[in-house]
């Protein structure tokens, strides 16, 4: 398991050192420093092995965090870890930074000898930990409240506390969905796929169960052979496309999964507040927002011609936001005029592109760039790699088709139903890597 | 509140005041020296000299300072161990607090310590600690056995803390068993004495994937982990864990999901490969796989490397998902690397059209390794499908032309493979090639050209000239070109010798004797040797043809990735090494695959004799494996390198006998019975025994191998002992040949050749044995031969009488052909044909023999001669006694009819054969003899 865990500056300083094992010395904090931190070449890969000593590491803004170990460790709970680690302290000091680290060194190793346990991971919650690790230093606490502590944070649900009470029984489910897509100049579609996450606040009373519900098919079918009163809402709702076709999806701990296998529904008991209550991919059918038609021209050695239009392909009644076409220019390139008909666009030299920058946008829309790029004249032969135009935007819609059903709420110990809570449902489609090379 | 400025005190005498402060009556000011004490060695700064001062505080009622002595102690303990001591009471103390947080505490702080005379104060207050009632101590307690069992193992085994420690696999909380099993875990990699008390069972399992519902995230890791190191009894078994792991694929933890897919992976071995379930399964896994990739870069790196391993066992899994595969610009280097690797594996007629445009686009980034990788991807593409080989070539052309140098390099370096694999078709680019001769820098690409030169010397007019330039800083040149120049150089004299006698004369001379190189002076003196004692041997040796390269490359050794599926999500499946390769110290067990075994159910048994490209291991075709990068021109000089590596040779040894003995079971000889033959056939007689001979199906591959024996002893071979055996394997016969060397110098240049024999054997490719056979070592070298020889009569009819060469001299021996190996795949005959030869064959060539002692009844048999292409084709039952119709084929086509009779309680069975040629009974009846016995 893992036998130590530093944290550097981007100079190589040590800002916390703890070790777990007694096969990690000292000296293993500066072979990192000396191979990886300092390295005189960029580091290929996450995982180091120096002197049969394996570093795993990870980067924060320039803070270095690395796991050390001697064993033959599961990999990927490494770096799971180290990810979840870095997700606490943020959630209890904020942004990863020198100067917060140095802040609060005393509460990240007492937060360190919680979640890890002579290299083994612990719990993680930040919501449990938070009831007894806090800023303020220790509070003296009850002996209940201690019980209290010990059974959630070893307990079955681990997740939630008891005795939660609101006067509003409230919830908000947002479904986060990123396209992504790779398009080749022509206009094919090379990969496209949305990874959804489906967010979740819940200000619930109790240990409410819940039952939720989304139009993707296997689901569905299953739901329609054991319950008459699903089908027929299926049908009845609309003749188009009503379900859709879910590659793969990932739950939070809460969600059980053995009943999910088996019976095909997503039932748990969510923690208080806000979590991330699912994750999905899809690739088929998606609805993609825009288009993006490149022309680029070499016209001689000194002169380049890019003309880009986009297109948006939704319906007319939405507007998209946020929407930025980022256009990548040589490194030479020592002028650049562009006309646009909608948006603001800009050469900026520091990061060799244009930056086209449309405000709002409707749905069926057609906007065009066009732009002459002057070019230093170089000796350099190698030809120029035309790195791909890149979109990001916000669309109040899921590419997917994605749609949530129900979420049905039951809390038979206190005094409220279903019908009595409050429920949200918000749509959010992002670009994520959406690319067109050209 | 800014603990930052404890960070900064630089000043000297600082220990001084430091001690000053942490004697003072004031808490606050205590709590300050103490974390400025935590942040000096944090830095690395020495403060044991506090050790006493700071151990003093540990008796507070504040659990933050508490807490900040424990680090500090745990830190210095070991460097102190006579001051240590007196932290003892405290830990004792605390241990009966009545907060469960500082009896937790307390336990967890203790186990760090590692002073042996602390470790035996403990063990009461440890006791106590596993029987707490409160959970979070109970866990606790237990990472804190194992803490200790890495102190003092023997001391943790006799105070019994293992059974303590089993019993928490029981326990009501989740998190309790999970911390149970990764300390049981980690004992077990370290003590072999624990193994018995901690053996899992199926008992311990259940109570495991009951407990993995409900526990955190790291607790499943943890579970998993320990499931996927047992082992099940059956198939059944494996299968109800597979049901009950699968869930867990779905889980938003990476590291569960890769531990789930190493349980499933390795547990899949054990399971029918044909089933349905398999085939779900197959199903089930390559969606969470491809989820794994939108994971941090860290994570996708784990998983890419891993997918790389998955996809080289079973190439059904992810075969869909190429696209997933593609690059994005955005990526990380290490990311981009790993997915290019695992687009080759991926990559098949379907998709290779998409796969080029890809790679073509790669080979213009700007990251210099993987420009060349691509560019080295795109030519294996052309090796693996043919079909787009044209399209590979002329897009190697292309970026040729670029004239980028590490390109054009990279370039040479693929089509040198491409020639390889596709001898006289893209020589016509020879002349392109050529142009970028003096471009070429690095020794892999010089290396590689000069094969070509001397590859196709007669075609390059000027070949004499271009390697006559290479030869002018032969001294400066790297070994490899060296030893390729003078090879090629070789060669063309070979081809050309009229005008280059001057030329091979100047190599021979630069190698050996100018050079300090061991391998290319006697490489030198070889060819040296070889050319003035006889040329035409040499030409022999020199110009031979050459073995076939693989599809596929870059694979890993069988065993090794066996071993490595076990190790998925593991350090091991990141770098590709078994464990021992990294892990110092502790030799731990090697893991292997478990193999292929059913519960008693007869569906299952001849489903296991189908031929299974994909689980076993064995059948894969042998062919040679383009290694890394570092070792291909090595493979291009050491030809005789090719066929199976020893590995694989040892793996089919050990195969055999398992699986000429198929598995007995009761329910075999209930079906057996004439109630159900009849069931099943409906009409009875012998039609309805064919209907059950066609469930049995297809042919099958396991067919009985006998032992090896000595065909020549070393006294006669000059040192040379070989041992062997023939075998039928996927319908070749093979000869399993094992040389061993007892002479005192080293062997070289084995070759094999055999004498007329009745049934035209003779050796399908040239023998491969490694090459030197070093003094008292053995190799193993498997031997195709086929029936297109010349035919001789030999008496006794199966002699074979075989040659064979090396550096020594030349022995011969001759051998006994199993009969078996000769009977083939296609023997099985028609019912009607059966019984009209029957008639036709007169009565006077029919034959009887007792086959005597017989453990076997008629079903067993009917397979184990199945197994050896001896085909039952109907059975009857006549007045209580069995009644075998047979019928088999040799390979000249000779076709024999058998009826073995077999009656209930008697070990003698009565066989009676008819045929046209006489001669051969003695062979067959000594054939179904042993097959019988076997």
């Amino acid at each position: 398991m893992i036998g130590g865990l530093f944290m550097y500056n981007h100079k190589g300083e040590v800002l916390i050192s703890r070790v777990f094992r007694d096969d990690i010395g000292r000296n293993a904090v500066d072979a990192f420093r000396v191979n990886v931190i300092h390295a005189r070449q960029q580091v290929r890969s996450p995982v180091t092995n120096i002197a049969r000593t394996s570093f795993f590491h990870i980067k924060r803004s320039n803070i270095w965090v690395a796991a050390v170990t001697k064993q033959n460790v599961n990999a990927a709970m490494v770096f799971e870890f180290l990810h979840k680690m870095v997700e606490v302290m943020q959630a209890y000091f904020g942004k990863i930074s020198e100067d917060n680290i140095k802040n609060n060194f005393v509460l990240i190793y007492e937060i360190l000898d919680e979640i890890l346990d002579y290299g083994y991971p612990q719990n993680t919650d930040t919501g449990i930990l938070k009831t007894f690790i806090t800023q303020q230093g220790v509070k003296s606490q009850t002996k209940e409240e201690t019980a209290q502590i010990t059974s959630q944070v070893t307990g079955q649900i681990g997740w939630r506390r008891e005795g939660i009470k609101y006067r509003r029984n409230e919830l908000f489910l947002d479904v986060l969905e990123s396209v992504n897509l790779l398009m080749s100049p022509q206009g094919q579609v090379l990969s496209a796929h949305v990874a959804g996450r489906i967010v979740m606040k819940s200000y619930l009373s109790g240990m409410p169960e819940c039952k939720f519900g989304i139009n993707d098919k296997v689901l569905m079918e299953s739901k329609g052979k054991s319950s008459l009163d699903d089908s027929t809402r299926v049908s009845g709702s609309s003749g188009g496309k009503t379900s859709i076709a879910i590659d793969d999806c990932q739950f939070h701990q809460c969600v059980k999964l053995s009943k999910f296998e088996t019976e095909h529904s997503i039932s748990f008991i969510p923690p208080d507040g806000e979590f991330e209550l699912m994750r999905y991919r899809t690739t088929k059918d998606i609805s993609l927002p825009f288009r993006v038609i490149p022309l680029v021209r070499e016209v001689g050695r000194q002169k380049m011609e890019v003309k880009v239009v986009v297109k948006s392909n939704f319906k007319p009644s939405l507007l998209a936001q946020k929407v930025e076409v980022r256009i990548p220019t040589p490194l030479n390139t020592s002028g650049v005029q562009v006309i646009c008909m909608k948006g603001k666009a800009k050469y900026k030299a520091s990061e060799n592109a244009i930056v086209w920058k449309i405000k709002r946008m409707g749905g069926m829309k057609e906007c065009q760039l066009s732009a002459e790029i002057e070019l230093l004249a170089t000796n350099d032969k190698k030809k120029w790699t035309r790195p791909p135009i890149s979109m990001n935007f916000e669309v109040p819609f899921a590419p997917s088709g994605f749609k949530v059903r129900y979420l049905k709420v039951f809390e038979s110990k206190m005094n409220y139903s279903d019908h009595d809570v409050i429920k949200w449902v918000r749509y959010i489609g992002r670009s994520g890597l959406y690319e067109t090379r050209c | 509140m800014t603990d930052s400025k404890y960070f900064t005190t630089t000043k000297k005498g600082e220990i001084f005041e430091l001690k000053a402060e942490l004697n003072s009556d004031k808490k606050e000011k205590k709590k300050e020296a103490v974390k400025k004490v935590i942040a000096s060695m944090t830095v690395g700064k020495d403060v044991s000299a506090l050790f006493t001062d700071v151990v003093n505080c540990m008796q507070t009622e504040n659990l933050e300072l508490k807490k900040l002595v424990y680090l500090y102690l745990m830190n210095y303990a070991k460097s102190q161990s006579d001051t240590a001591i007196i932290s003892v009471n405290t830990f004792v103390k605390d241990c009966e607090d009545s907060n469960p947080l500082i009896r937790a505490l307390a336990v967890r702080t203790m186990g760090c310590i590692r002073v042996d005379k602390i470790t035996e104060y403990l063990c009461e207050p440890l006791r106590k600690c596993l029987k707490d009632e409160d959970p979070y101590v109970r866990k606790t307690a237990a990472v804190c056995v194992a803490k200790m069992h890495d102190i003092n193992a023997q001391l943790v085994e006799d105070q019994g803390f293992l059974d303590l420690l089993k019993d928490l696999l029981s326990d009501s909380n989740p998190m309790v068993v999970a911390n149970a099993v990764a300390a049981i875990s980690e004992i077990l990699e370290t003590s072999p004495t624990a193994q018995q008390s901690l053996e899992m069972n199926i008992g311990t399992i259940n109570k495991l994937l009951t407990a993995l519902n409900e526990c955190s995230e790291w607790g499943q890791v943890f579970i998993l982990d320990a499931i996927s190191n047992y082992n099940p009894k059956d198939d059944k078994e494996a299968q109800s864990i597979c049901e009950r792991v699968t869930p867990r694929l779905a889980h938003a933890n990476a590291a569960v999901v890769l531990s789930a897919v190493k349980v499933i992976m390795k547990l899949m071995e054990m399971l029918d490969p044909h089933s349905d379930y398999i085939t779900m399964l197959v199903k089930k896994l390559s969606p969470p796989l491809v989820t794994l990739l939108s994971a941090e870069p860290e994570i996708q790196y784990v998983a890419l490397r891993n997918i790389n391993l998955i996809v080289q066992k079973r190439s059904d899994i992810l075969k869909a998902e190429m696209k997933v595969f593609f690059v994005k610009y955005n990526d990380p280097i290490y990311v981009k690397l790993e997915k290019l690797d695992i687009m080759i594996r991926l990559t098949n007629q379907g998709n290779i059209a998409q796969v080029l445009a890809e790679l073509k686009e790669y080979a213009t980034e700007v990251d210099v390794d993987f420009v060349r990788k691509s560019v080295r991807a795109i030519g294996r593409c052309a090796i693996k499908v043919e079909q787009a080989a044209e399209r590979c070539v002329s897009t190697l052309l292309d970026l040729i032309q670029t004239k980028v140098n590490y390109v054009v390099q990279e370039a040479i370096v693929v089509i040198k493979d491409i020639f390889r694999k596709y001898p006289n078709k893209y020589e016509s680019i020879i002349a392109t090639l050529c142009e970028n001769l003096d471009t070429l820098d690095e020794p892999e690409a010089r290396a590689s050209m000069i094969w070509i030169i001397g590859e196709y010397a007669e075609r390059i007019d000027n070949a004499d000239e271009l390697l006559e330039s290479f030869l002018e800083g032969f001294q400066d040149e790297n070994t490899q070109v060296q030893l390729q120049l003078l090879t090629a150089i070789v060669k063309l004299f070979l081809k050309r010798p009229t005008d280059t006698q001057e030329l091979v004369q100047q190599v021979l001379s630069l190698a050996t004797q100018d050079s300090d190189n061991p391998d290319l002076r006697d490489r030198g003196y070889i060819y040296w040797r070889l050319l003035s004692t006889d040329p035409a041997a040499a030409k022999e040796v020199v110009l031979a043809e050459k073995p076939l390269i693989s599809e596929e490359t870059d694979l890993l050794e069988p065993t090794l990735l066996d071993e490595l599926i076990c190790h998925i999500s593991s350090l091991a499946s990141v770098y590709h090494k078994p464990p021992n390769a990294f892990v110092e110290g502790k030799a731990s067990l090697r893991r292997s695959l478990p193999p292929r075994s059913q519960s008693d159910s007869m569906d299952a048994q001849p489903a296991s004799s189908l031929e299974s490209p994909t689980s076993n291991v064995s059948s894969a075709p042998q062919a040679t494996v383009i290694p890394g990068a570092d070792s291909l021109i090595g493979d291009l000089l050491d030809m005789d390198l090719g066929g199976p590596t020893p590995f694989q040779q040892q793996q089919m040894y050990q195969q055999m006998p398992q699986q000429s003995q198929p598995q007995q079971s009761g329910v075999v000889d209930f079906l057996g019975g004439e109630g159900l033959d009849s069931l099943l056939g409906g009409g009875g007689g012998m039609d309805s025994l064919g209907g059950l001979g066609d469930i049995f199906g297809a042919a099958s591959s396991n067919s009985y191998v006998p032992p090896a024996e000595v065909w020549l002893p070393a006294s006669k071979g000059k040192g040379l002992e070989i041992n062997g055996t023939f075998a039928r394997k996927n319908g070749q016969i093979f000869m399993e040949l094992t040389f061993t060397n007892k002479a005192m110098q080293p062997m070289v240049g084995f070759a094999i050749q055999f004498n007329r024999n009745s049934f035209g054997l003779t050796p399908a490719s040239p023998l491969q044995v490694q090459s030197p056979l070093i003094p008292n070592s053995s190799a193993s070298a498997s031997l195709q031969l086929n029936t297109s020889g010349q035919i001789q009569k030999m008496d006794p009819l199966l002699m074979v009488q075989v040659a064979v060469k090396n550096s020594i001299d030349v022995f011969y021996f001759s051998s006994m052909i199993p009969q078996h190996v000769l009977f083939t795949e296609d023997g099985e005959m028609d019912k009607k044909e059966f019984l009209a030869s029957w008639k036709e064959i007169p009565t006077t060539n029919e034959v009887q023999y007792v086959i005597t002692d017989v453990q076997h009844n008629a079903d067993t048999v009917s397979q184990k001669l199945r197994n050896n292409n001896i085909f039952t084709i109907a059975k009857r039952n006549v007045e209580g006694q069995d009644m075998l119709y047979q019928s088999l084929k040799l390979t000249n086509g000779i076709k024999v009819l058998a009826e073995l009779k077999i009656a209930p309680g008697n070990p003698n069975f009565t066989l009676s054969m008819k045929c046209r040629v006489l001669d051969i009974y003695t062979g067959i009846q000594t054939a179904y003899d042993t097959i019988l016995h076997n």
